[in-house]
């Protein structure tokens, strides 16, 4: 985090001057569906400049600019998909905040269902293994009445 | 001249550590008690050195000595003093002094309490702890040095990143490297136990303590790292799955998973294999943490390339001490002891599925912040992976966990009943199903995953009281035996119920605060209101004015409710003109339940200024369950059976207790 901020930091130094804040009242679009749309759209979208944020928390410039551009999109009467195609054409893959299931991100996203999935063999072969337990010998009559008188007391 | 001392004493711990992470080992394999005595002296003098060190290179920072390079970089003769202090340790020099100080902290630690501990096995840990100390201080020496002089001294400081000046961030550092570094110990503990070839609860009793303590220290210091991020970033996010944080969180995980084998292992002499290996894996993904912070990678694979030595350094670090661990662990763990069987559905084997959750989810976070540079490096492709990634991997794999955080203390070590535990939560099970019903009708429009976070918030807070219940017997004794029933239960057993009661507190946190979260973002004139959550928020005004380094922009803000008193917060923009950056200082009322949080945006240049306005309901819950979590853990390491300096004791209560079934 520290990292990541000081980087921001350093940026905004860079470019001198108090940046702008995310999502300004004066983005906004009026028609409610609409701005609902940019900003679920928003929180979809890297801010370039900086590390891991979406254009909907960062207050950089060029956020300013995306937010501003995809309602131009919207209002123009793109779909949600044909403004993220849009922006990916201009900035590239790497603009998705949420990585595509495409042939780059198939292992991305398939080892995790794997994992679950190795665990859970494993657990049940653990179990099919260890059925017949060893080390636990049955109870005599003797000691099973022992055992009943011993418990007996705590009900 | 002290600056110089400073240097010296850094110089010297370098070689002292040397000789701690060598000669132990040779007495302790010749059986020699001077030669493995040794590396008692040498932890304790390591320590003291780079204790010196520190303290040489602090008294530098707080009378702004400018000839020395750090100081002059991170700090200024206005910075208020608290952060001349903390400022020690918020640049890469500080920050890694900071590491090998508890680095040979938990050395000197071991060394002075682990008289109890069997010679060689304690001289083996030291030697290994010492060489862990010569990698990190060769590191600091060659790369990092912060004695570095300059000349001709500057008249003032740079200043330090003024996000970094803030008092939740100051003791972040500490509390985290703490837990990083405590893992260092439970390495040394698991290479010397394989050299020894011999793992035994004996072993795990002294595993178990440290790390606990370490896990303690980590999740502190990552619930004050959310904290901060929450205040300061100005719109109220608190986790964003940035890297640096998964830096943190994966070696909580494992070390999370480590703490919970360790606790088989001493009670129930199973699993030791697995244990030795977490233990590993632990401290290495400590140390892949900071190679992650340290080297630049994460901004980009360039920036990476364009200085690379300090990352090659931290990297060849990592290969010795997770690739050695692992080439001793290929060689000696087969010949260790095998464990006790014991039956699927039992309280190890609850126990073994949390570990598996624990380890699966940790590789999703590690895939995901590794990703991007494996599909740069190799693919040529640039992609991100955001929250989304995470929240649709990570949630699923923890939640089963969740469910067994609350059923595995209910189940009977070796040989448990699955029937006989849901019997005995039944009042948990009903309200954990009752409560997200009880949501629904108030909030028809609630999102499902919303409801399922509330079901598991509900089971493992109500499970824990459940339990706690039933271990009293108030159901079926008078009350005043249940109390005394439930004052005498071992501070284990009241460990493991505050910290999973937290676990609770914090997942009802995270779900009530993600799902009914509401947002106001306007322009507000003196004089204007702007409604949010049933309040009434008033501009009364925007005043300026120069406060110790920084220009501060300080609005007034009436806020009022009907049946209460108004309050008046002063959300504020900070502008550091030396550091030349703008913070925003955010205002937040909260009442426990809930978070009333503002942020001061910009001025629109006609006398209106930028309100963001949030209400985050149980936001303040996400916390309180982290720090109820790491309260748990002290509990338990109050417990007498974990207790250091009690070797006769333990070991009578240690055969005393084998048979029951307690914590």
């Amino acid at each position: 985090m520290i990292r990541r901020l000081a980087f921001a930091v350093a940026l905004a130094a860079g470019l001198g001057g108090p940046a702008a804040h995310a999502v300004e009242p004066a983005e906004r679009l009026a028609d409610p569906v609409l701005e609902a749309r940019a900003r679920a759209l928003s929180q979809e979208l890297r801010c370039l400049v900086c590390q891991n944020q979406s254009i909907d928390e960062s207050n950089a410039d060029l956020a300013h600019d995306l937010r501003v551009l995809l309602r131009q999109r919207l209002v123009a009467g793109d779909t949600d998909g044909q403004v993220l195609d849009y922006v990916v054409a201009r900035y590239g893959v790497f603009v998705l905040l949420d990585p595509p299931f495409a042939p780059a991100t198939y292992l991305l996203w398939l080892t995790p269902p794997m994992l679950v999935l190795g665990a859970g063999i494993f657990l049940v072969l653990r179990a099919r293994r260890r059925r017949p337990d060893p080390g636990l010998p049955a109870l005599t009559d003797e000691e099973r009445a022992r055992a009943a008188l011993l418990l007996g007391e705590r009900g | 001249m002290l600056v110089e001392i400073g240097h010296f004493a850094l110089v010297l711990a370098l070689l002292v550590a040397l000789v701690q992470g060598t000669v132990p080992l040779v007495g302790a394999s010749v059986r020699s008690r001077p030669l493995m005595d040794l590396g008692r002296s040498a932890a304790l003098l390591q320590f003291g050195l780079v204790a010196l060190a520190f303290a040489v290179f602090m008294h530098a920072h707080i009378v702004s000595d400018f000839s020395v390079r750090n100081v002059f970089e991170n700090s200024n003769t206005a910075k208020p003093m608290l952060y001349k202090v903390t400022g020690v340790w918020g640049s890469h020099e500080g920050s890694m002094m900071l590491w090998v100080l508890m680095l040979t902290l938990f050395g000197g630690l071991v060394a002075a309490l682990g008289r109890s501990l069997p010679a060689s096995l304690r001289a083996r840990t030291l030697a290994i702890q010492g060489l862990l100390g010569f990698g990190t201080l060769a590191f600091i020496i060659g790369t990092s040095n912060p004695f570095d002089r300059l000349f001709p001294i500057p008249v003032d400081g740079r200043d330090l990143n003024p996000l970094l000046q803030d008092p939740g961030l100051a003791f972040h550092p500490p509390f985290l490297y703490f837990g990083y570094v405590g893992f260092s110990i439970t390495y040394s503990f698991a290479i010397a136990a394989l050299i020894e070839g011999r793992v035994g609860a004996a072993w795990a009793r002294w595993v178990r303590p440290w790390a606990l303590t370490a896990w303690c220290g980590l999740t502190i210091g990552i619930a004050m790292g959310s904290w901060w991020a929450y205040y300061v970033l100005g719109w109220g996010g608190w986790w964003y799955w940035d890297p640096v944080e998964n830096a943190s969180f994966m070696p909580w995980l494992l070390g999370t998973a480590l703490l919970h084998s360790a606790a088989v292992v001493e009670k129930r002499e199973t699993l030791q294999r697995w244990t030795v290996l977490l233990a590993i894996l632990t401290f290495g993904m400590s140390l892949i943490g900071t190679f992650l912070v340290r080297s630049g990678v994460l901004t980009s694979v360039h920036s990476f390339a364009v200085d690379p030595t300090r990352g090659v350094f931290i990297l060849v670090l990592i290969a010795l001490v997770i690739g050695g661990g692992l080439v001793l662990y290929a060689l000696r763990a087969p010949g260790l002891e095998t464990g006790n069987p014991f039956a699927p559905v039992s309280r190890e084997g609850a126990l073994v599925l949390n570990n598996l959750l624990l380890c699966a989810g940790m590789a999703t976070v590690f895939l995901g912040t590794f990703y991007p540079l494996f599909a740069e490096v190799w693919s040529g492709v640039k992609l991100s992976v955001g929250s989304q990634f995470f929240d649709a991997t990570f949630v699923p794999i923890l939640a089963p966990g969740i469910i067994a955080l609350v059923i595995g203390p209910v189940l009977a070590w070796r040989r448990g009943s699955l029937r006989a535990a849901l019997r005995r939560l039944a009042p948990a099970i009903v309200g954990a199903l009752l409560t997200p019903v009880i949501v629904f009708a108030f909030d028809r429009a609630a999102p499902p995953a919303a409801l399922a976070g509330i079901a598991l918030a509900a089971w493992a807070m109500l499970g824990v009281l459940t339990d706690l219940a039933d271990r009293s017997g108030v159901a079926m004794q008078p009350i005043g035996i249940a109390w005394r029933r439930l004052r005498h239960l071992p501070r284990g057993t009241w460990g493991y119920a505050i910290a999973h009661f937290g676990v609770g507190v914090l997942i009802a946190g995270v779900t009530v605060s993600t799902a009914w979260r509401s947002e106001r973002i306007e322009t507000l004139h003196p004089g204007d209101t702007v409604e949010i959550a049933g309040r009434t928020l008033r501009l009364v005004g925007v005043t300026e004015g120069d406060v110790a380094n920084y220009h501060a922009q300080r609005a007034q803000i009436v806020v009022e409710r009907p049946g209460s008193a108004p309050m008046t917060l002063y959300p504020e923009r900070r502008w550091y003109p030396v550091a030349r950056s703008q913070t925003t200082n955010t205002a937040i009322a909260t009442n426990g339940l809930g978070d009333l949080y503002l942020a001061l945006g910009d001025p629109d240049g006609h006398g209106g200024w930028v309100l963001r306005a949030y209400y985050n309901p149980l936001v303040p819950w996400i916390w309180f369950g982290a720090i109820l979590a790491a309260l748990g853990g002290l509990v338990s390491l109050s417990d007498r059976r974990l207790r250091l300096r009690l070797p006769a004791v333990r070991t009578s209560l240690a055969v005393r207790s084998a048979g029951s079934a307690d914590n």
